[in-house]
């Protein structure tokens, strides 16, 4: 059984990986109206992504196939429970594709500044979606005993779920800004670092006020950190590395201070896995129906196989994307080439 | 119209409409392969600039192919959660593998490849792009494996461990090679070989036409027409009758709705084209006799079991499946008939380049090796009907049970508009991207300024430029 441990912690770390990763060009999509004055100031913010940002969305397609293999009754479950919003997360995935690839093919500003507006609404709709549904999970849905959901996306939309996708987006932009210190200069570079101490104290203002949330609606979760109190020391690991990617950016340590920024990610979402587990998807009508890593896991070899293939396959995914990184570090110049 | 029925809809359209992006994606793959070969071993500028025109056009292709290829992923869990309980344990490590093995390998090289025309030496760029293209054939091999386990499911077993019945794992090594793994792949991958070529060799005909870069266009048709030719060939003569073997001795059921056939036969007959009617048990149309015998079992004489050997719950919609397949059957005849003609007018004076109607011809392929490879994808799919996984569980049951039809009905809306702007789109920068046509060449970087190993990328300090 402690394979299915192992899928979790290892599901959680894709995720993570996928927050970290895409989070930070989301959250240049959801700066941009701020950030951008003119086309230049677009295409610099869209360059300091573009070659990198297909290869981060591919990370969602890699924990889809993953939870499908290691957990396929939360696959699904939370698929088809979650119908509408499903579908409107794949609509916003498919328009910001469509936003950074075909946004330079013509040089009409009508044609430019529409697709600006879709970059920046779809970037800001992914992460609000997938921040509505995670507050859901954490909240709970109404989960029967065949493992179905019956709810439908106006009820998604309770005020604790929307309080954790709004964090989740303010989170994703500060995030965004932590990366753009690396990628630009000058007067841009001077709207980015004014814009970090408003984006933190917000994240930090709205962080609050989920935690504060959480422990009065007393689900699961709390009664989890309540069992495991050494667990509280992953929000508070995420508090200190906010502080300190803070500082750095501040001392102009970029690279650090967006490292920090990811850590606060990585801590955040360590503190909703320690909150849930062993329960990956809690009923809010009895706990006989949550879907755990144990009932709703496949197989023991399924899971074996998985893992040998997860190790085999899993270095040459870090190699190649630091090595990616690396290649395209340093500041944007706009050329000719590029969005 | 029950919700079942939806979702067939849904998937069918979102699953056809992504398959015409990634056969593009192969095969233009494989022919980027090819001229990067050329610029490392020539000093010819011509094969750079090639790759620099087909590379931006690759690009595009690869971003509609992303962008709605995730939605099939999403699907099996949104519409077809049933189906995904049945199957967790063995369709999704597929699926899984996939993403850590193929995608990835795409998706972090897919910069490098897109921006290495300004960026890398040659040498490096054909390994960007080896690499890419090496995941997307990867990435094919892993969903094509998927989708033959559906057709012939195998290292499997049924039991019930308190979720219901499930297929449980008993040997991954034959859930990967199931019987018609190996006859699908080679015919998926040839045909979009021949896809890839098809679109190279009609826009190398539209510029003879139009009389614009000819020097280039001759060259893009003499890469493309030789895979194009063979590729026809083999897919006739090889892939298409292991094929054709493959569903006999697999599924003899949809080997008889491919071909209308009712009653068991000795010397059964091929349909060039015809119209088959289950109500009445007929088919007619022009046939050559004997034909389906000797595909089948080598023997003109041999037996081939007809549908009403089966009950006919377990039918597929016969004259659909039959119209399909035989769109992509005498599609594929007609190809093998352009590939002969153009060799043909090649080898005699070059004639291929200088024939108007011939040119015309080549610049329809791209249309009609897309129509066949869809055709083809159909019949494989509406002939596994009505199994969502063959004999063993049924696609109406497989849904989603608590989604409503509403629910569908929005999201096949959704997903209508959004193709139908996809599309226009895409063709719309499509056409424009082959109107601009190849860089000039005092346009383009000297290739030989440019990093040509990894040493040098990484010893080399930043340039101080993004993309």
């Amino acid at each position: 059984m402690w394979l299915n441990t192992t899928w979790f912690v290892l599901y959680v770390v894709i995720i993570t990986g996928y927050v970290i990763l895409d989070g930070f060009d989301l959250g240049v999509g959801m700066l941009s109206p701020i950030l951008a004055k003119d086309d230049r100031d677009h295409r610099i913010l869209l360059n300091s992504i573009g070659p990198i940002w297909d290869g981060n969305e591919v990370w969602l397609v890699l924990a889809g196939g993953a939870l499908f293999a290691a957990f396929p009754f939360v696959y699904a479950s939370l698929f088809s429970g979650f119908y509408t919003a499903m579908m409107l997360v794949l609509l916003v995935l498919i328009l910001r594709t469509v936003a950074i690839e075909f946004r330079s093919k013509s040089d009409s500003r009508r044609w430019r500044t529409t697709w600006d507006w879709f970059f920046f609404g779809s970037s800001l709709g992914i992460a609000l979606l997938l921040g509505v549904a995670l507050g859901n999970v954490v909240r709970g849905v109404d989960l029967d005993s065949d493992g179905n959901i019956a709810v439908d996306l106006v009820e998604l939309l309770n005020p604790y779920s929307l309080l954790v996708g709004v964090t989740g987006v303010v989170m994703l932009a500060l995030h965004g800004a932590f990366f753009l210190t690396q990628k630009t200069e000058g007067e841009m570079l001077g709207r980015v670092r004014r814009l970090i101490p408003v984006l933190g104290a917000t994240f930090f203002a709205l962080g609050t006020a989920t935690v504060a949330s959480t422990l009065a609606l007393d689900t699961m979760v709390v009664d989890n950190f309540r069992d495991r109190p050494w667990t509280v020391m992953f929000p508070l690991l995420a508090l200190a590395s906010t502080l300190i990617a803070w500082r750095l950016v501040e001392n102009r340590a970029y690279l650090s201070g967006f490292m920090a920024s990811a850590f606060t990610i990585a801590a955040l979402m360590a503190s909703v896995a320690a909150g849930l587990y062993p329960t990956m998807l809690p009923s809010s009508i009895s706990s006989a129906n949550d879907l755990t890593i144990h009932n709703a896991a496949a197989a023991q070899n399924t899971l074996t196989v998985m893992f040998v293939i997860a190790l085999i396959g899993m270095p040459f995914v870090l190699l190649y994307t630091v090595g990616i990184y690396y290649f395209f570090r340093g500041k944007v110049v706009v050329d000719d080439e590029g969005y | 119209m029950s919700t079942e029925v939806l979702h067939r809809i849904q998937f069918g359209l979102t699953a056809s409409f992504h398959f015409l992006f990634p056969p593009m994606s192969l095969g233009l793959g494989l022919i980027l392969i090819i001229l990067g070969i050329k610029s490392v071993r020539t000093e010819d500028p011509k094969w750079r600039r090639l790759s620099l025109f087909w590379v931006r056009i690759y690009g595009l292709i690869f971003a509609m192919g992303i962008a709605t290829g995730i939605v099939q992923e999403f699907e099996f869990g949104t519409n077809w959660a049933e189906y995904s309980r049945f199957v967790g344990n063995v369709f999704g490590s597929l699926l899984a593998a996939e993403g850590i093995f193929a995608f990835m390998l795409e998706g972090g090289f897919l910069g490098l490849m897109l921006f290495g025309g300004t960026r890398l030496g040659n040498k490096l760029w054909l390994f960007a792009t080896t690499m890419v293209v090496g995941g997307a054939t990867f990435s094919a091999v892993w969903i094509v494996m998927a989708n033959s386990w559906m057709q012939s499911p195998a290292g499997y077993e049924i039991r019930d461990e308190g979720n219901g019945p499930q297929a449980f794992m008993t040997s991954f090594w034959d859930v990967m090679f199931t019987p018609t793994f190996i006859p699908r792949i080679l015919h998926v991958l040839a045909a979009s070989w021949m896809v890839g070529a098809a679109l190279v060799m009609s826009v190398g005909a539209w510029y003879l036409l139009k009389k614009q870069h000819t020097d280039l266009a001759r060259t893009m048709i003499r890469v493309a027409l030789p895979i194009f030719a063979v590729m026809a060939a083999l897919q006739v003569f090889v892939f298409g009758a292991n094929q054709a073997v493959a569903v006999t001795e697999n599924q003899p059921e949809k080997l008889a709705a491919m071909e209308g056939l009712y009653e068991t036969t000795d010397c059964a007959p091929m349909y060039i084209v015809g119209w088959s009617d289950p109500g009445d048990r007929t088919t007619s149309g022009l046939s050559v006799p004997c034909l389906l015998s000797f595909l089948a079992t080598q023997d003109f004489q041999g037996q081939v079991d007809g549908l009403e050997s089966y009950p006919q719950d377990d039918w597929a919609p016969v004259n659909l499946v039959f119209q399909v397949y035989h769109l992509m059957i005498d599609l594929g005849m007609l190809f093998l008939l352009i590939s002969v003609v153009a060799v043909a007018m090649w080898i005699w004076k070059r004639k291929v380049f200088e024939k108007r109607w011939l040119l015309w011809v080549l610049v329809s392929t791209i249309v009609l090796t897309q129509l066949a490879t869809q055709a083809g994808w159909w019949t494989a799919e509406f002939g596994r009907q009505p199994w969502v996984v063959w004999q063993e569980l049924r696609t109406d049951g497989a849904e989603s049970p608590l989604v409503s039809t509403p629910q569908v009905v929005f999201s096949i809306a959704m997903f209508v508009v959004l193709y139908a702007l996809l599309l226009g789109i895409f063709l719309w920068l499509m056409d424009r991207k082959i109107k601009a046509g190849p860089p000039e060449e005092e346009d383009m970087e000297d290739a030989d300024s440019l990093p040509d190993s990894f040493s040098e990328v990484f010893r080399r300090r930043s340039r101080v430029s993004g993309p």
